[in-house]
């Protein structure tokens, strides 16, 4: 048995997903960050909607920024988030 | 120096705590940043910020090490809140101090420019329809930009 993913989901993201936080087992087929995407938008319901336009989509592995094409392993930490407002 | 707090600072202490005792320091520079009550026009009641604990710590954290390779500093500080925020209330500061002004000045606009568009912070506007999430600006990627940060960083 493999860690699973831990995946995080920040401000209309979370709320689209309609979840902060969960836990996955890596899925089948999923080697990067855009095809994890890919995944959890055939799950449907609230992934599709919040993953509807990429480009306003940014993602960090293991607290990192990472482009789509970034690997993610069991064990990872992604993170799924508009661009960000602070300051 | 970093710190990711809900309550407010002062930043009078805060900037004397940061050059006290250092004489070598002959210029300090700071930014602070406050809530403003008008976002495109509508008059907002108040924010809520949102971030990611332990990936903002690090953003700021390497933003802070990139000032400190770029200038001859003898002080850096960024404090960020998170939280129910009203207008008027502080919501970030940014201080740096050198020997001269140049590098206080250089490095305290830079600390911001990157910070706003690296750190994982999010705001939530209350207004009269609801929360509205801020939409992330153009002009502060241009910001960010003209600091010419090495590539390969950002997600885009």
């Amino acid at each position: 048995m493999s860690a699973p993913l831990k995946l995080l989901y920040f401000a209309w993201l979370r709320e689209k997903a309609g979840i902060g936080e969960e836990a996955v087992p890596t899925p089948d087929g999923v080697a990067t960050v855009g095809e994890l995407m890919d995944w959890l938008v055939g799950r449907g319901g609230g992934y599709a909607e919040a993953f509807s336009d990429r480009k306003v989509v940014r993602v960090a592995v293991n607290q990192e920024y990472v482009s789509l094409d970034h690997p993610v392993a069991a064990g990872d930490e992604v993170a799924f988030f508009p661009p960000v407002t602070g300051g | 120096m970093i710190k990711v707090q809900t309550e407010d600072f002062d930043l009078g202490a805060e900037l004397k705590a940061l050059t006290d005792g250092n004489h070598a320091i002959g210029g300090l520079c700071s930014f602070v940043g406050l809530v403003r009550d008008m976002a495109g026009g509508d008059k907002i009641g108040a924010m809520t910020l949102e971030h990611y604990p332990g990936m903002t710590e690090k953003e700021l954290t390497r933003i802070e090490a990139e000032a400190l390779e770029r200038w001859p500093l003898d002080a850096t500080l960024i404090i960020h809140r998170y939280g129910r925020l009203e207008p008027g209330d502080q919501i970030v500061l940014v201080a740096a101090a050198s020997a001269h002004r140049e590098a206080a000045f250089e490095a305290c606009h830079f600390l911001i420019d990157f910070l706003k568009t690296k750190a994982p912070f999010w705001k939530l506007e209350d207004t009269p329809d609801g929360g509205q999430w801020v939409d992330a600006r153009d002009t502060d990627d241009a910001a960010t930009a003209r600091w010419n940060l090495p590539s390969g960083k950002a997600a885009e």
